[in-house]
């Protein structure tokens, strides 16, 4: 392959509510056994990309956590490898990543030392398949300065908190409006960019000497009518999960088969770290109807449109419904849990009970002890 | 010059020959076990908890799944700078080459593999275990009692005891006497196949014994280690412990795991048992499925029914279909309206659509009937099974069959079909 690959992973946001206390979005647990950066990088490895750089910053221990080592996703290599950049101090800078030009400038020395003709650049927020290569050829194809890859949504879709581009025949962008307060356009941008290994020196160059430090607004929207911007038009599943609802609706697409099929029975396959835990176990007064299971949970109770992540225990006479129980959680018994997400490591005490609604998603954290003496 | 305290010594180059189809085409430390496992995980994981990061394994018959699923050891973190996993098949030599003839055989081929390691002890392990145990102690045990040979042993039934080799000890554990399967055990003290040699004892006897003909640790080491007067002691063992060589004994433990607080328990944190886990999406229970008492590995999809089973990764099982008392391993497919009762099916099978498996009445087997004597019907993996066809009890099949190999639709309990081919 002839790009190298950036993850910008470093982010956080204000719409995952409490889900953002504990880590970065990057590190949201997927469909019961996967990372949200997992995607990312299962993609680059997948599109052959040998060198990745993951931009990390906030709250990033439990991403470095999964990210200990390269070699789930196939990059531990001599030629090439997964290299974790998080801000340091050095002699020229004590900041942190200001936005996410000043991420790519602060690591410059990574563009710069490497060979590669092109850089891949992709969010580790999205949830999706694709084969970087074909964008890359669609770039090539089209003699773009930048290709950033978009997709577009249906009518009914909030896209105000996405970039939106509206485009020529072509392809080419002609307008670019990054998270507008009314719509333009139904046409986003998925986060994933294309462009020349030294064009984005010059162009990340320019910015950080005019004080400038975001790649969409400081790059993408300033520069849209001087380079030759394209947009590579996605048609395959792709999801953000940055918000609470759309973290939850992603998990939950997963129940659906085609989305399910797509993921986990199609190639290639999409990588994360083993955890090495048990089957599964399923007692007497386990009753489980369309949800996900994964490996290491105990299931006593009845669980229904839910996706349970590793290592859940379902005590006895539970109700579990439309829910998301993330990694970790030991339910005691008889508690009722309906419309809600249940954050990582933590015990719910038996009889509790937490109903949230379609509309408004309860996020449950209790921090009780799981063992007392 | 390198130094490992002990390094270990993993036979797993057995068929297996009472696990009749299901080791076919495996060796049985490769044959799966519990919904993801392979056996040999449990010895490889309890020598890199136990500490034991240096382990030759001996490989003869059917290496190929062995090999792949061992690879260079990283699920184990055997893959080591210096020592880690090596897989040791027989090779050729200037004159004299020779399959492994038997257990010791096999081990004397390997001394130099051992020498490079310079090692003060040698662990002597079998693939076919199922069991947790910290050989640290073991040795720490080995060298309190200034032993040459320490064997691992347990109580069993004395009704069982003749089916294996029995410790005979002193008050203070030491080994007076060795019986090999005797017909009248006057102990109830069995050895679990698990040795702790001082280095250079073993390899005196090995280089001793070396023109024996099929040289083995029961037969020949130990007795010939007993007759030079060698301090042999006993390590009484009181944990879960299983010998799967037989159909029944490999249903039984891993029936097991379904109790509702299993006696071999697989979700302590403490001991893990890792395996090469190629299957990494979770499972889907479908809208009308029902599952009770069982366990089921990654990726599974079920439509229809799993009663008391064990169900490997990436399983599916069709809408309407019913697994019951059943073992299912990775990647096999069971079609809708299917049943499977009492049944050990292997990898990747296909079984076709409302295909009854383990109908009628038990009926002794015509084909072995001592590796098919436990009322199991065992399909080899890659087998096809054609839709609609019965199958009755105790029954053996492995290859692609097709509807014209059963007679009026239907295989009689006790019958085989033993034919070529397969899912590929």
């Amino acid at each position: 392959m002839r790009a190298i690959g950036i993850v910008l992973a470093g982010g956080n946001s204000k719409r995952m509510r409490e889900l953002s206390n504990k880590r970065a979005i990057a590190a949201m647990p997927i469909a019961g056994s996967y990372r949200s950066v997992d995607f990312a990088l299962s993609n680059m490895s997948n599109s052959h990309i040998q060198s990745v750089a993951v931009l990390t910053q906030y709250n990033s221990r439990s991403l470095n956590e999964h990210l200990s080592s390269s070699k789930w996703w196939d990059f531990g290599r001599k030629q090439g490898g997964m290299y974790v950049f998080t801000p340091t101090i050095t002699a020229e800078s004590s900041d942190w990543y200001r936005g996410t030009a000043d991420a790519l400038y602060q690591n410059l020395d990574f563009l710069k030392k490497s060979h590669e003709p092109y850089v891949v650049i992709a969010g580790g927020d999205c949830v999706y398949k694709l084969d970087y290569g074909k964008v890359l050829e669609y770039h090539i194809e089209k003699k773009a300065d930048i290709t950033v890859v978009c997709k577009d949504m249906g009518p009914e879709e909030d896209v105000t908190r996405f970039g939106l581009v509206k485009t020529t025949e072509d392809g080419r962008i002609t307008d670019f409006e990054e998270k507008p307060m009314v719509a333009t356009s139904n046409t986003i941008s998925c986060g994933i960019y294309v462009i020349r290994r030294r064009q984005l020196i010059e162009l990340i160059e320019r910015c950080a000497a005019e004080d400038r430090y975001d790649f969409v607004t400081d790059i993408l929207v300033r520069y849209k009518n001087l380079k030759r911007i394209y947009a590579y038009k996605m048609d395959t599943y792709w999801s953000n999960i940055a918000s609470v609802e759309s973290y939850y609706k992603t998990n939950m697409d997963f129940l659906k088969p085609d989305v399910r099929h797509y993921f986990f029975k199609e190639y290639p396959e999409i990588y994360s770290k083993v955890d090495d835990l048990p089957p599964a176990k399923y007692n007497p007064g386990a009753t489980v109807r369309n949800s996900l299971v994964s490996s290491g949970c105990i299931l006593n109770g009845a669980v229904e449109n839910s996706v349970l992540f590793k290592k859940v225990y379902v005590g006895n006479n539970c109700i579990i419904r439309n829910s998301v129980i993330l990694n970790d959680v030991y339910i005691g018994d008889n508690t009722v849990i309906e419309n809600c997400i249940v954050e990582s490591r933590d015990t719910i005490r038996a009889n509790t009970t937490h109903i949230g609604t379609p509309d408004n998603l309860k996020i449950v954290i209790e921090k009780n002890e799981r063992f007392t003496l | 010059m390198i130094k490992k305290e002990m390094i270990a010594m993993l036979l797993a180059g057995g068929q297996g020959s009472r696990l009749g189809v299901l080791t076919q085409k495996v060796a049985k430390p490769a044959v799966s076990f519990g919904g993801k496992y392979r056996i040999i995980d449990f010895p490889l994981s309890n020598c890199i908890n136990s500490g034991v990061d240096t382990v030759g394994v001996l490989t003869q018959y059917q290496p190929l799944r062995l090999n792949a699923h061992i690879g260079i050891g990283i699920p184990w973190d055997l893959d080591r700078n210096v020592g880690g996993v090596t897989v040791l098949p027989p090779y050729e030599r200037s004159k004299g080459s020779d399959w492994y003839t038997g257990t010791a055989n096999a081990i004397y081929q390997n001394l130099e593999y051992m020498e490079n390691y310079n090692p003060e002890y040698v662990l002597i392990l079998s693939g076919d275990h199922i069991y947790k145990m910290d050989y640290e102690v073991m040795l720490e045990y080995h060298k309190a009692n200034n032993a040459d040979v320490t064997i691992a042993a347990m109580q069993v039934p004395i009704e069982e005891a003749s089916r294996f080799g029995i410790l005979i000890t002193d008050e203070s554990n030491r080994i007076t006497e060795f019986e090999e399967k005797p017909a009248q055990p006057r102990s109830n003290l069995a050895s679990m196949g698990i040795y702790i040699f001082s280095w250079q004892v073993l390899k005196d006897a090995l280089i001793k014994l070396s023109d024996e003909p099929g040289c083995d640790f029961g037969k020949h080491i130990i007795p010939y280690c007993h007759a030079a007067g060698k301090r042999i002691f006993a390590y009484e063992y009181n944990g879960y412990w299983k010998d799967v060589g037989t159909l029944g004994s490999y249903w039984e433990a891993n029936m097991e795991l379904i109790d509702i607080i299993p006696e071999f328990n697989l979700y302590e944190e403490y001991w893990k048992i890792y395996t090469k886990s190629d299957i990494i999406p979770p499972q889907y229970i479908a809208e009308n499925a029902k599952i009770e008492r069982s366990i089921i590995g990654e990726g599974t999809e079920v439509y229809g029914e799993i009663i008391n089973s064990v169900v490997g990764a990436g399983v599916t099982i069709g809408e309407g279909a019913v697994v019951r008392d059943s073992i299912v391993m990775k990647g096999t497919e069971i079609g809708a309206g299917a049943v499977v009762d009492k049944a050990i099916v292997a990898e990747d099978v296909r079984v076709g659509e409302n295909a009854q498996v383990g109908v009628g009445e038990y009926a002794p087997s015509k084909y072995d009937q001592k590796v098919y004597q436990f009322d199991l019907v065992t399909i080899g993996e890659r087998s096809v099974i054609p839709p609609d066809v019965k199958i009755g009890r105790n029954t053996a099949i492995s290859g692609e069959t097709t509807a014209e190999d059963y007679k009026n639709g239907e295989l009689e309990s006790g019958d085989y079909i033993i034919k070529a081919g397969g899912v590929q």
